[in-house]
């Protein structure tokens, strides 16, 4: 049976194993790799994706959850060749290293921000995506440009 | 290798096991800037690295393998700093590892110098050798010019990308670039721009394919595709130098999307590990998914290898017994023996260093297409001379036909100085004859590494009455860098396990430094900053002890110790020489930016370390708090670092701040153990890296200072677990001396622990 879903605003159709995750949807099938494996366990963020707006590791999340639901990546968080603030302030603090882990860390940041659009130090520290390279201090302060970023576009 | 040792020295490219023996890295005659033929109206390559576009565009290609620390933003800077072009007009692109055909006895040499990415040696090997390309392509966009105004050259001048006429008219490098290509090159040594003129090298700027990055665009190993390519999982004996004793595939192969199921050789116990690390059974399936389905359904008896019986605790008391025994003498001065007669006083201590993975966030993969007489590997690599040598090796075909690309690196960390993923890829792409991905999972990676070693450090001190230290004994027991490696049968045993030539060396008269070696059943490798991290934790955690059996303060030992600034004789990786005053001088401001020696709240203390690395100087200041409960909290931290000239200063910060929190991680919680021959540790919620809300603000103080550029990759790392324990002691009372952390400090701080480190010493024999 097909698993009819949103991603990154196109519908999309996909017929196989109901068990594979998202993660290897996207990677091997839909071939949008900026969503990337770390863990395979949903413990390292690597994978980090919105569902239906809200942060989900894709690792673990079998295509049979996806049915019904949008899917956003961070392929689909630029809209109209804008970048979202949380991108850019991601450019303007030069918050990458490697890299490999910075579009779980902004798609898990996004979320956060959707939540709680003024972050305390509290709520930065609820965000558990892991960056060996250590640039959580730039991250931190990415964050907090694009709150303020946000802030400014909804006066 | 051997020719360079002769030479008297241990070079920098001789730290790199694996790539120094690739022809690539040790050939730096390159025949740039030889232009390829003009091409009227089209966009113009100017020698190697560079390409003019007709709209203008500067191309500068950048030629390190980008792991992480940032060398395709700063080796493009290095080029276009001398090019004289603005960075703004600068597009960079990534090269492929190259080599040209030439009249060398191998047929072949480097296109590129030096592409590697270990031992922080990207700047250094790029501060002539890259300012010298695009000076020498600045050169020949300069003769063009002079032709083409019939005006001697060195009346003009260049600027933002321009050659400048005294009269005021100018032409574009774009205008000049056809000409330029139609000249013969220029001469070997153009002259280099003054400091004072430098408009890129020293300027804050960030990373150049960051868009690429935050858009998901930027293209790692593990995100490569051939078309027709399949996806190979290998089930690895958990067990090292073992082999697969039945396999029942049946169910496997019922897995919709298996194509192939086989056995793969692995190394024989004892020999050299050159190739892939453990015998196993690949599956090869259309898609990741279905491979690793597959692989759980195997069924797999293994035989375990002659490491079966080992363990952690095993290795420990291997390595106290060896401490028992006499070992190699790495370096002695003095009389030891004299001072110890004359001592007032012996303090002495030991320290145990863990295990540990790398734990790259992008796991090993490798893509690799060998169906025809060349081929093609792409992968996340920090060593594609050492792959390249590989592939030759295992397929017979010529190394200027194998094409390797080189994406971007989900961190290195020193993991892919070794090859072994790609021998795993060549091994099976052999057998299904078709190009194959092989990925590997987290399980396997923090199972199959070639893990940091293990290790103890015996240090002994001897105090004159006054209480100067009058000798100093460091004794290493630790799995030597040769073990198991190929053609350093007469290297020393102590490279990587012992730093004779590191402080205190040549700074207290009597001194010895002595390794013990001790075989193990795991594979051991190189981890960032792996000499220095092994042994600054103990020199740095024993000055402190030092100091306080003699009723010192910390600081001022370290500083007297050090003495005068002066060059001292330093042997290995980073030499040829140590420089007291830089290592004073980040001590100093590492401490004078953290308030060292102000008055603090109960529970509070300030730890200091300092440590020459690979050519750089960094000191750590940490001020803790330990709570009556053993609960540690990192209030300050402080990373003061002398690079020599600062390539990119937001670069360096990065780096800085990345290797503190890296050390912090491992020095809190990460170690690797074995028990019953295998890997306990499987997956990250047992090698538990740190999380934001335990990642401390890093405070980076830069030392300027005139001096030739070292890397930066990974001097912030072996300062940061010895200034923490120093801190944690000033604060608690209580020595840690052994990795990690972990729970040590929990309910252990005596009610009457003083703030200030002058608490008897913990070792007084």
């Amino acid at each position: 049976m097909a698993i009819d879903f949103t991603l990154n605003q196109q519908r999309s159709s996909y017929r196989g194993d109901p068990s594979m995750p998202l993660l290897w949807y996207l990677r091997d099938h839909a071939r949008l790799t900026g969503t990337k494996f770390g863990c395979g366990i949903g413990y390292c963020g690597a994978c980090t994706v919105h569902i239906d707006g809200e942060a989900a590791r894709s690792c673990v999340t079998p295509m049979s959850r996806v049915a019904g639901r949008a899917v956003t990546t961070i392929e689909g968080l630029a809209r109209g060749g804008r970048l979202h603030p949380v991108q850019q302030a991601w450019i303007d603090e030069d918050v990458s290293q490697c890299g490999y882990c910075q579009a779980g860390q902004m798609m898990a940041a996004v979320d956060l921000l959707a939540r709680k659009p003024q972050p305390s130090e509290a709520d930065l520290a609820t965000l558990t995506n892991l960056c060996r390279c250590g640039t959580y201090p730039r991250i931190r302060r990415a964050i907090r440009r694009a709150a303020a970023q946000l802030q400014g576009e909804r006066r | 290798m051997n020719a360079l040792r002769s030479a008297g020295a241990l070079s920098r490219r001789d730290f790199l096991s694996v790539s120094m023996t690739a022809a690539g890295a040790l050939m730096v005659s390159l025949n740039w800037p030889r232009a390829a033929p003009a091409q009227p109206g089209g966009s113009q390559s100017l020698g190697a690295f560079v390409r003019i576009e007709t709209d203008g565009r500067i191309v500068i290609g950048a030629r390190g393998c980008e792991i992480g620390q940032g060398v395709k933003t700063s080796l493009p800077m290095l080029i276009a700093e001398e090019l004289d072009v603005p960075w703004s007009a600068v597009t960079v692109e990534q090269l492929p590892y190259g080599l040209v055909a030439s009249h060398d006895p191998a047929g072949f040499t480097s296109r590129y110098g030096p592409q590697g990415a270990g031992g922080s040696t990207s700047i250094p090997d790029g501060w002539n050798d890259l300012r010298q390309a695009g000076a020498r392509v600045r050169w020949l966009l300069v003769q063009a010019a002079a032709q083409a105004w019939q005006q001697p050259p060195d009346q003009l001048q260049t600027r933002d990308a321009h050659v400048l006429h005294p009269d005021g008219r100018r032409l574009s490098y774009a205008q000049l670039a056809t000409r330029a290509a139609t000249l013969s090159a220029a001469p070997a040594d153009v002259s280099l721009k003054p400091k004072a003129g430098y408009g890129i090298i020293g300027q804050p700027t960030r990373v150049t394919d960051a868009r690429e990055i935050v858009t998901g665009a930027a293209a790692y190993g593990i995100d490569a595709v051939i078309p027709g390519a399949l996806t190979a999982v290998i089930a690895r004996c958990p067990y090292f130098d073992g082999a697969v004793a039945q396999l029942d595939d049946a169910q496997a192969r019922r897995v919709p999307g298996v194509r192939q199921v086989f056995r793969i050789p692995g190394p024989q116990p004892g020999a050299a590990l050159d190739r892939n690390l453990a015998a196993g059974v690949a599956v090869v399936a259309d898609d990741f998914w279905s491979a690793r389905k597959g692989r759980e359904a195997l069924r797999i008896t293994w035989t375990p290898g002659p490491g079966a019986q080992d363990s952690s605790a095993a290795l420990e008391r291997r390595a106290a017994a060896a401490l028992a025994t006499r070992g190699k003498i790495a370096r002695q001065d003095g009389d030891l023996e004299a001072a110890r007669k004359a001592a007032a006083r012996v303090v002495e201590a030991v320290y145990v260093m863990p295990l540990l993975a790398h734990a790259t966030m992008e796991p090993p993969n490798a893509l690799i297409d060998l169906r025809s007489k060349q081929a093609l590997l792409v992968a996340s690599l920090q060593s594609p001379g050492g792959a390249s040598q590989m592939i030759s090796a295992m397929t017979g075909i010529a190394r200027p036909d194998i094409e390797i690309r080189l994406p971007r690196v989900g961190g290195g960390f020193g993991r892919r100085l070794q090859n072994d993923f790609v021998a795993e890829a060549v091994l099976v792409a052999q057998a299904v004859k078709a190009p194959v991905k092989v990925v590997w999972t987290r399980e396997d990676d923090l199972q199959n590494d070639f893990y940091r070693p293990f290790g103890l450090h015996q240090l002994t001190a001897t105090l004159e009455p006054q209480g100067r230290v009058s000798s100093w004994a460091h004794r290493v027991a630790a799995t030597p860098r040769k073990y198991r490696a190929a053609g350093m049968e007469e290297e020393s045993d102590w490279i990587g396990c012992a730093d004779p030539d590191g402080f205190p060396a040549g700074c207290v008269a009597n001194y010895l430094s002595e390794f013990l070696p001790v075989e193990f059943s795991l594979a051991r490798g190189w981890l960032r900053g792996p000499l220095p991290t092994f042994s600054a934790f103990a020199v740095q955690s024993f000055v402190d002890e030092v100091a306080i059996a003699a009723g010192a303060d910390p600081l001022a030992l370290r500083l007297e110790l050090l003495g005068a600034p002066r060059e001292l004789a330093y042997r290995d990786h980073g030499g040829p020489k140590l420089h007291t005053g830089r290592l004073a001088g980040v001590l100093r401001r590492a401490a004078q930016a953290v308030g060292y020696g102000r008055k603090l709240s109960s529970g509070h203390g300030i730890g200091l370390a300092s440590h020459f690395t690979h050519g750089g100087y960094a000191a750590h200041a940490f001020e803790v708090a330990v709570s009556q409960a053993g609960e540690l909290e990192v209030v300050r931290c402080v990373c003061a670092v002398d690079v020599g000239q600062i390539v990119n200063p937001l670069g360096l910060e990065a780096q800085m701040m990345g290797a503190t929190i890296d050390g912090l991680s491992t020095a809190l919680n990460l170690q690797i153990t074995v028990k019953d021959g295998r890997v306990e540790q499987s997956n990250f919620p047992d090698y538990p890296l740190l999380r934001m809300a335990a990642a401390p603000e890093v405070e980076v103080q830069r030392v300027g200072s005139e001096f030739p550029p070292s890397g930066a990759g990974e001097m912030g790392m072996p300062t940061v677990a010895p200034a923490l324990v120093n801190a944690i002691f000033a604060a608690s009372g209580q020595r840690i001396r052994r990795l990690p952390i972990g729970d040590q400090l929990k309910g252990s701080r005596t009610a009457d622990a003083r703030p200030c480190a002058r608490s008897p010493p913990a070792s007084d024999t």
